[in-house]
Parts: structure tokens; C-alpha cells; sequence
């Protein structure tokens, strides 16, 4: 059976890699596949993405709104419909 | 008692209120799920960061950083400023704010009241840039007192002082604890305080999901996360968008009466995703919730009204 199809959320700050594309999609069961099947087509994505195997720090990524690093971080699962959100970390009020 | 020497001295031991009509049905049999809010807006300025603001100001003074006459310097999106601003009128400080330009008019009006000064920093980067801009003037003017509530740990001992000890007391059976997640403050001091007394509460940060704008670094490295921050203290993070706030902060005040800021509609949001988890799981739950303030100050955005837009707050830092 095929990996399913992810649809990625893209940030303004990391367009450049992808052609100013907002939303772009990879086939992956897991988020370290996402990652590497995202690099395959955006060449350098994936460097900005992680450090030493690890995500970067001032990077966040959300799999249906939830934190990937409470879900496994890179382990964590995907499946068909999933929604995959990167952002920036910025900071917050209350 | 309800009596108090001062404003200041009427600080927390807000009430934790039950949201009867908003926590989940369960099946005749099945344990129940409840919903808690504790009403941070029955804080002297009208919100949960009158904790922080107090305990910073009397760290700083029994420090000796903190001299009489001496200005304070603080980046906050509004509500700490706040806090701030009234604690350095009655006690005779000077403040300055740097504060993101794109927030609500109301906070400006409210910061001006207490005599506060308002330097502004850039939309793009959000609080991320009023940090900055922050940072710079403290480095520039080393006799001004730089409070600096994202690494503060008198932040964090407030919440571990008080909120936490506050929502064990009224809710000893509580499962979750459910807070925004700004300077993260709330939830690291209250959360290692309601995991030392139950290791098996589970401590849930909902994190406001801005606009583009907000997220307009200039590179990656312009990226922030607060010194205060401690992952293990958390068991989970959700991320919650404008749209979904709104609606929740709307059906806070239809259904239960109750009228909060924007914030808190992303923290129920979270709260009422647990409370459905716990439902279908067929285990019994008491969620409790923060409300950070109530919604007076955020008026102007409309978003109260009946055709109220989620999408006005596109460009704004609304929590």
C-alpha cells in the first residue's frame, strides 16, 4: 500500500524554497519521510527544517493543529487526510 | 474574607466557576466530564498577568534592582503592560512599554491611563520584534529596570505561588489543566506545581495561531522562544487559529454568560477537543481552564457582534 498524501502548510519565510508556493504535498507515513520526500522537491527545505537529525529550534510543526514534538517529533504518524502546519516560532501574550 | 489593605492586595484566589451547559454529555453510567474556568479577569486590572506584574515589581525591589523614582522597561502584547502601568503609578515608577503596533486600540487608551509611555515595534514579527526592540533599549539605557517577563522566573513562581496552588485547592480531582501559552509563565509554574501534587495531570498548552503578518520574520533566526520555556514541564500543545477562537469565545458568552478575551477562546477550544477525547474514551474528567481577561478590551475589533468576523483579526496580535 502507497504512503498517504500530506498536505503541507508553508510559512512566507520559507516560500523561497518552494516556488511561493503556500501549500505544497508529499507522500509519507511518518514525519521524517515527510521531510526527506519534501527536500526531494524542494531542494534546501529540508536544512532549514532541521539541525543534527533534530527540528530546529525556532521551527514548529503542527500535524491537525497538534505539536509534532508531544506526538514523537520526527516518529510521528501520518495518515490519509492528515494536515501538516510549519511555522515559526514567535512568541505570544497571555 | 473579602476585605484587602489595597487594590494590589486583592491579587488572585479568583473563582474557578463550572460550565455546566458547555461540558460534553456522557451516557448514563459513564463517569462525567467537566469543564473549569478560573476567572483571571477578577484580578486587579482585569487580568491573569496582575500575578506576574506584582511578583516582578516586588522580586525587583527586595533585590535592591528596583530603586524609588526608577523606570521600568517591558515588552508585552498589552496585558502585562497593563498590570505594570497600575502597580508603577501606586507605587511611583516610571514605565515604558514596547509594544507591536498592530494590537487593539483599547490597550493604548488603558496603558496611557496609568501614565504609561508607548514605544512601538514593527507588526511583522509580532511580539518577536517588541522583544527585540526591548532588548536593544535595555542594552542602551542600563539604568532603566528591565523586568522582561519571558525570562523572569518570578513569573514562573507566581503561577507555581499561586494559580496552581488556587486551582488544587477548589478542584482536587482535576485531570488537565489547560493554559495559553505567551511567556509560557502560567503554564510552567502552575503546571510543575499541579504535576508535583498528581504526577498524572495532564498539563495542556493551546497556543494562539496568528496571520501571516505575525509570522513576517526576517529570517528564521528572528525566531523566538522564551527562556522560561520547559518542554517536559507540557504533555501537549495545540496550535489554535483566529477562526476557532472567535467561535469558542463567542459560545463562552451565549452559552455559559461568560464575556472573555480572545485568548481564552483558543484555550476552550483546546479544552472542549480534550473533553471529547475523554467522552469517547469513557474516562471521567475535570478540565479546568484559564481565563486570562475579559473581553472589554478587545471591543473595538468587532468581533463580538453578530456578523462578527474572525478575519479582522487577520493582521493583528489578538492574543
Amino acid at each position: 500500500m502507497s504512503a498517504p498524501i500530506i498536505e503541507v502548510r508553508i510559512p512566507t519565510i520559507l516560500r523561497p524554497y518552494t516556488n511561493s508556493e503556500k501549500v505544497v504535498s508529499a507522500e509519507a507515513t511518518n514525519l521524517a519521510e515527510l521531510i526527506s520526500a519534501l527536500d526531494r522537491k524542494f531542494t534546501g527545505l529540508g536544512e532549514r527544517l532541521l539541525e543534527n537529525g533534530e527540528l530546529r529550534r525556532f521551527i514548529n510543526i503542527y500535524i491537525n493543529d497538534e505539536d509534532v514534538r508531544f506526538m514523537g517529533s520526527l516518529a510521528a504518524t501520518l495518515k490519509a487526510g492528515d494536515s501538516v502546519t510549519i511555522l515559526p516560532a514567535v512568541a505570544g501574550g497571555c | 474574607m473579602t476585605r484587602y489593605e489595597s487594590l494590589e492586595a486583592s491579587l488572585g484566589h479568583t473563582p474557578l466557576i463550572g460550565l455546566p451547559k458547555l461540558s460534553p454529555k456522557t451516557q448514563p453510567g459513564k463517569p462525567l466530564v467537566r469543564l473549569w474556568a478560573k476567572l483571571e479577569d477578577r484580578n486587579p486590572t482585569g487580568s491573569i498577568k496582575d500575578r506576574t506584574a506584582i511578583a516582578m515589581i516586588d522580586d525587583a525591589e527586595k533585590t535592591g534592582k528596583l530603586k524609588p523614582g526608577a523606570t521600568i522597561l517591558e515588552p508585552t502584547s498589552g496585558n502585562t503592560g497593563i498590570s505594570l502601568a497600575m502597580v508603577a503609578k501606586v507605587r511611583g515608577y516610571k514605565l515604558i512599554c514596547v509594544m507591536p503596533e498592530n494590537t487593539s486600540i483599547e490597550r493604548t487608551q488603558i496603558l496611557e491611563m496609568w501614565g504609561a509611555k508607548i514605544i512601538y515595534s514593527p507588526s511583522a514579527g509580532g511580539s518577536n520584534e517588541a522583544v527585540r526592540v526591548a532588548k536593544e533599549l535595555a542594552a542602551q539605557n542600563p539604568d532603566w529596570v528591565f523586568l522582561y517577563q519571558y525570562g523572569n522566573p518570578a513569573n514562573t513562581l507566581a503561577h507555581y505561588t499561586t494559580t496552581g496552588p488556587e486551582i488544587f485547592e477548589d478542584l482536587p480531582t482535576i485531570t488537565h489543566f489547560v493554559a495559553g501559552l505567551g511567556t509560557t509563565g502560567t503554564l510552567m509554574g502552575a503546571g510543575k506545581y499541579l504535576r508535583e501534587k498528581n504526577p498524572d495531570i495532564l498539563i495542556i498548552a493551546a497556543e494562539p495561531r496568528y496571520g501571516e503578518v505575525v509570522y513576517g520574520l526576517r529570517n528564521l533566526d528572528a525566531g523566538f522562544v522564551p527562556e522560561l520555556y520547559d518542554e517536559s514541564v507540557i504533555t501537549r500543545r495545540f496550535s489554535v487559529g483566529a477562526k476557532d477562537s472567535v467561535r469558542r469565545v463567542k459560545q463562552l458568552l451565549e452559552v455559559e454568560g461568560i464575556f472573555a478575551g480572545i485568548s481564552t477562546g483558543a484555550i476552550l477550544h483546546a479544552a472542549l477537543g480534550l473533553a471529547k477525547e475523554s467522552v469517547d474514551a469513557g474516562i471521567g474528567a475535570d478540565i479546568a481552564l484559564i481565563v486570562c481577561d475579559a473581553g472589554w478590551k478587545y471591543l473595538s475589533t468587532g468581533i463580538y457582534g453578530k456578523d462578527g468576523d474572525s478575519e479582522v483579526l487577520d493582521g493583528q496580535l489578538w492574543a
